[in-house]
């Protein structure tokens, strides 16, 4: 058994999804992905126990292309937060009635696929194709399904579209200039070239543009808030809790290892520019009247901080980014839960419009309590490992960095309690509100879950990404 | 044996969180009072045995549960750290606890939701015991961090009230530019370091014939922050006057009493560390003196009775902290312990005298109680004899070790210690005459329903009010036991200033003339000139000012929150847009260019004939020119 096995569940799973029909189509859809977790937690063992659960094989001859999927300690992580996440946001949709639920369901399973696929792909073209694939789902998704006004939703999401396409391209550019200079896309070769440091520069200016746009930092995020605001939840669930890590982890993996130098040389830009992302995305989430813009812009800040620990080109840094973007995966999907929990009620996701929901709903109130804690790094969750860690990797490299970057303990605190003051507090509202329902309780439960258990024992996670990233500054370092 | 006793400790209070959270509702008023206390009188319980154990062994226990988080070069445990320094907070932290719960059963029993309240006050021992049994800074920043979550739980309690709400984010907040300095000080440890664990830092620190002073310097002023946030002191007090807003158990045992004192504990616990950063020892002492001098200052014209308690309560933590910074670590304790007792009674009494009016605050309402509520007069004026410092009540020995302590160092501070216990003497006997003397100014319903607590109230006033009494016994000048306890924490003990000489007498004499004068100036103001305070609109002058608390709120929000709400509006509208119309212009390029280049295409034959010779030619010229030709 290797890894392509998670990518044939869950590509068959779409396609069984879409011909179960409408009626069977979600129940379909989260039994592949229930599925699809389970062969995950296989894989790990399998992997665990030392067995070869890796692929390469010759896929094009002519130029060289690889069917390569590779799941180390990071790739399998980021699978797990994938196939995790999937059947969560898949069962956190069940009190809603979409039109043609089974194309819906069918692309989620399929955008799953895509994204499952960036994270294994071990060769640069294979990668490429699995990175441009898991737009397209997303891209209905938002567009079919979305919110609000029909002709303001196409205009953010095609710009979304259109926007994050281009930058790919320079990131195929890239790639194709690396594979004249090794004659192979696989990663293996290409963290094996010796490229100057005029050509390094270059590539990694390429692969920062795909990255930035996706993932995204400042000031290439315009895409950001609109979408999250327009798409169903289900689709900003998937956007913020797993396709941004796309772009995050696509840093370490790819753009780190193969232009090193470059990443050394401005190394306090990088960080600058997450960190900058940090105070900006916080600052501006001070004021959104929107629930889910705000929480759009709480996530500029948080993935500020984990592309600043990144670019640190540390352990730590790059194992408190890893760590921080699990728990920002899960923090984030319960939070646009949260959001769509009221959205059901109240029919807004206007804040002005809320309040007075706590006296009615006690169950809701301490689960939406307990992710705004999370979502502040409150130590004993795991957003606090990750955020711990990287704030460290900061300090080492500049104590300013750290105490730049930790004014989100400030400010973050600042936002998310005051969201949470005018969302639930105050006069009972003359709107019922009723507490949360089973299906509705299950998802935010298991989320919390896992952000306490993870909290206090990260330690299976930092034991399986660490060696991966370990190898990673190795191929860093070997400029050295 | 011990690590099950420990996590009994622990866990008890967290398991009556569960009951609380989980069955509360269903199990009814009763028990949720009953399980809510008796898992802090378990976890006492348990404190005791341990109390006893290290007073006979000497031997401090270290235990290790497994490895929380990994950095580079090295790892944090998860683990515990049962030495003296700890037990002496259990206990009271515990004791109290338990006694704060206790009435809580009474004062909250018409709540609706007790059951929650109960919760939080159980979390929140968990939290504080956390605290201060963790064996390293982060497990204790866990406690830390924990115990600010139960403050903002507890201050938003009557959540309905959006002022009590805004309170509660405010101390939330504030705490957390504290906690900044926190975690940037465990950098700085760690990354000198290469530890986090007390035990090991000791020894190395003691042990290092070389350290940076710099950054231990930077180490100890960032951690200093995180203490100043917790234990309100300038120019992070603000959050605890609002956070009275909070039920009066809450303001008794989280904002007097135990969670306040987190700094002070966790300077204590590094005291080898701030040792030998004497440079920030003084700022400590200087922003302890006065903090302790601002805020009786302010303490002097409140008439809200929970306000004047506490800014007397930022005020005696200035004091700690002078303490703190004049290295006298032990003395800083002492005075914690009396200062938990006097201040636990004095907030429960204000909230037995509050629950006796039906919820009235204001002591112009007040007067003439003492008859109705005997009980509480008697335990709070036995309080307020020891926080004035009058002979032999339990604030006189720490507060007189204090000001002994800072005369042998730097007079001057000596000086302004000393104006800010008149000052705690004036205004303290200024509450007792305007709530317990005289007529009663309150309505005559009011009036009608006066009575003296139930006995779940009077029972912990009573207890509190005997520790407030003989509390100075357990460090006694020239024979102090807590000394004598505490030695093996701290490296050295200022034992001249524990002596019992002719320069300490009349020090002593010095203390008490000036807490007798001051309580004398409130007699003569409120009993013989029968003055009262006037309303807020007719306050003017230095008075207004004080009254106002120096306008410090406001000017936090001119300098600070409205700035960043400025910056927020700006760049929510300007920035955002701007910036989204650079990416939609690059979109209004490429379809510019793809409309001119149209016109190109006009169907000239002539034109493309042209364009077509001038390439080739140009083409020719490049290749021949690089001579590849």
């Amino acid at each position: 058994m290797d890894v392509t096995t998670i990518l044939i569940i869950l590509l068959v799973g779409a396609f069984a999804t879409y011909f179960s029909g409408d009626k069977w189509a979600s129940k379909v859809a989260l039994l592949f992905g229930i599925i699809a977790f389970a062969g995950s937690i296989c894989m790990l063992s399998q992997y665990n126990l030392g067995n070869e659960i890796n692929v390469v094989k010759l896929w094009i001859t002519k130029p060289s292309i690889y069917f390569a999927l590779q799941a180390d300690g990071l790739s399998l992580a980021m699978l797990l937060l994938t196939t995790a996440l999937t059947p969560i946001i898949i069962y956190s949709s069940f009190g809603n009635d979409y039109k043609n639920s089974k194309a819906f369901y069918a692309l989620i399973l399929f955008m799953t696929f895509a994204m499952a696929g960036t994270f294994l792909a071990s060769d640069g073209l294979l990668y490429y194709i699995f990175w441009e694939l898991s737009l397209i789902p997303i891209y209905f998704i938002a567009l079919i399904w979305g919110n609000g006004d029909a002709e303001e939703r196409k205009k953010a999401v095609v710009k979304f579209f259109i926007y994050t396409l281009a930058g790919s391209l320079f990131m195929l550019i890239a790639f194709i200039y690396l594979y004249q200079k090794a004659g192979s896309f696989l990663i293996s070769d290409l963290t094996k070239l010796k490229l100057s440091s005029i050509e390094q520069f270059w590539i990694f200016l390429a692969f920062f543009l795909a990255y930035a746009i996706k993932i995204p930092l400042i000031p290439f995020h315009t895409w950001q808030a609109k979408v999250y605001q327009k798409a169903p939840t289900v689709g900003t669930m998937l956007l913020s809790g797993i396709m941004l890590k796309m772009g995050l982890y696509s840093v370490i993996r790819w753009q780190l290892p193969i232009a090193p130098l470059a990443a050394k040389e401005y190394m306090y830009l990088f960080i600058g520019l997450g960190i900058a992302g940090v105070i900006y995305g916080s600052i501006v989430a001070l004021r959104q009247k929107d629930l889910k813009k705000l929480l759009a812009y709480s996530s500029l800040a948080h993935v500020g901080l984990i592309a600043a620990g990144s670019y640190t080109l540390t352990l730590d840094g790059l194992r408190g980014a890893v760590l921080q973007m699990i728990a920002h995966g899960f923090v984030v999907v319960g939070l646009f839960l949260v959001a769509e929990i009221i959205f059901r009620r109240y029919e807004t996701i206007t804040i002005s419009e809320m309040g007075g929901i706590r006296s009615q709903s006690p169950k809701f109130t301490s689960m939406f309590m307990i992710l705004v804690l999370a979502s502040v790094a409150l130590p004993s969750t795991f957003n606090f490992v990750g955020e711990f860690t990287v704030l460290f990797s900061l300090s080492q490299v500049n104590i300013w960095f750290a105490i730049l970057g930790g004014t989100t303990i400030i400010l973050g605190a600042y936002y998310m309690l005051k969201m949470f003051q005018h969302v639930m507090l105050g006069e009972t509202n003359s709107k019922i509100f009723k507490d949360v329902t089973f299906n509705e309780g299950l998802s935010l439960v298991t989320i919390i879950a896992v952000l306490f258990f993870f909290g206090m024992y990260p330690k299976p996670i930092i034991d399986l990404i660490t060696p991966s990233l370990e190898n990673v500054l190795t191929q860093i370092n070997r400029f050295n | 044996m011990d690590t099950s006793l420990v996590l009994v400790l622990l866990l008890a209070p967290f398991l009556g969180f569960l009951f609380n959270v989980f069955l509360g509702k269903k199990a009814g008023k009763n028990i949720v009072g009953i399980v809510g206390t008796l898992s802090v009188v378990v976890s006492f319980a348990v404190t005791l045995y341990f109390f006893l154990q290290i007073n006979e062994t000497k031997q401090a226990i270290a235990i290790d549960l497994f490895d929380w988080i990994s950095i580079e070069r090295f790892n944090i445990s998860f683990g515990f750290l049962l030495d003296q320094l700890s037990i002496i907070w259990l206990l009271f932290v515990t004791g109290i606890g338990a006694l704060i719960h206790l009435y809580s059963i009474s004062y909250m029993h018409d709540d609706e939701k007790m059951h929650s309240f109960f919760a939080y006050l159980n979390l929140f021992i968990f939290f504080m015991i956390t605290l201060v049994i963790g064996s390293n800074l982060l497990v204790m920043f866990i406690g830390w961090e924990g115990v600010g979550l139960c403050s903002y739980l507890l201050i938003g309690f009557w959540y309905k009230n959006q002022i009590f709400n805004d309170a509660a984010k405010k101390a939330f907040i504030m705490n957390r530019i504290g906690d900044l300095g926190f975690l940037i000080g465990i950098f700085i440890v760690a990354s000198l370091f290469n530890t986090l664990d007390f035990t090991s830092l000791k020894t190395i620190v003691t042990t290092a014939s070389d350290t940076n002073d710099f950054w231990v310097a930077a180490a100890a002023l960032a951690l200093f922050i995180g203490a100043s946030g917790k234990s309100a002191q300038i120019p992070l007090y603000t959050w605890l006057p609002d956070a009275m807003a909070g039920p009066t158990p809450v303001s008794a045992l989280i904002h007097a009493a135990t969670m306040v004192t987190a700094g002070i504990f966790m300077i204590c616990r590094l005291n080898f560390l701030f040792d030998l950063a004497p440079n920030v020892q003084n700022i400590i002492a200087i922003i302890g003196v006065v903090t302790a001098l601002v805020a009786a200052t302010i303490a002097l014209v409140q008439t809200d009775i929970k306000k004047v308690l506490a800014y007397s309560t930022v005020s005696q933590l200035g004091l700690m902290f002078l303490a703190l910074g004049l290295g006298a670590y032990e003395i800083a304790i002492f005075h914690v312990i009396t200062h938990a007792f006097f201040k636990a009674c004095l907030f429960l009494g204000s909230g037995s005298v509050i629950h006796g009016l039906g919820g009235e605050q204001d002591m112009r309402k007040m007067g003439g109680l003492k008859k109705a509520m005997p009980i509480t007069f008697i335990t709070m004026l036995i309080a307020s004899l020891a926080i004035s410092g009058i002979f032999p009540f339990a604030g006189f020995w720490s507060k007189d070790e204090i000001l002994m302590t800072a005369f042998h160092a730097y007079p001057t501070l000596w000086l302004i210690g000393s104006v800010a216990s008149i000052m705690t003497a004036f205004y303290m006997f200024r509450l007792m005459y305007l709530t317990f003397f005289k007529e009663f100014r309150g309505t005559e319903d009011q009036k009608h329903h006066l009575h003296e607590s139930p006995s779940l109230i009077t029972f912990p006033l009573i207890i509190l009010a005997t520790l407030s009494f003989i509390g100075g016994l357990i460090s006694f000048p020239g024979n102090s036991w807590l000394n004598e306890y505490l030695t093996p924490i701290f490296l050295k003990v200022t034992e001249e200033e524990h002596a019992f000489g002719n320069t300490a007498l009349a020090l002593m004499a010095i203390a008490l003339t000036g807490a007798i004068v001051g309580i004398l100036i409130a007699r003569v103001k409120y009993i013989k000139n029968n003055t009262l305070p006037s309303e807020d609109a007719e306050i003017t002058g230095v008075t207004k000012v004080l009254y106002n608390k120096y306008y410090v709120d406001e000017l936090y929000d001119a300098l600070f929150v409205k700035p960043v709400n400025v910056l927020s509006n700006f760049f929510r509208d300007s920035v955002e847009t701007t910036v989204s119309a650079i990416v939609f212009g690059f979109g209004k390029v490429v379809n510019e260019l793809s409309f001119q280049g149209r016109k190109l295409h006009n169907g000239s034959i002539g034109l493309y004939l042209f364009a077509f010779v001038i390439s080739i030619c140009a083409i020719l010229t490049y290749l021949y020119r690089t001579n590849n030709f």
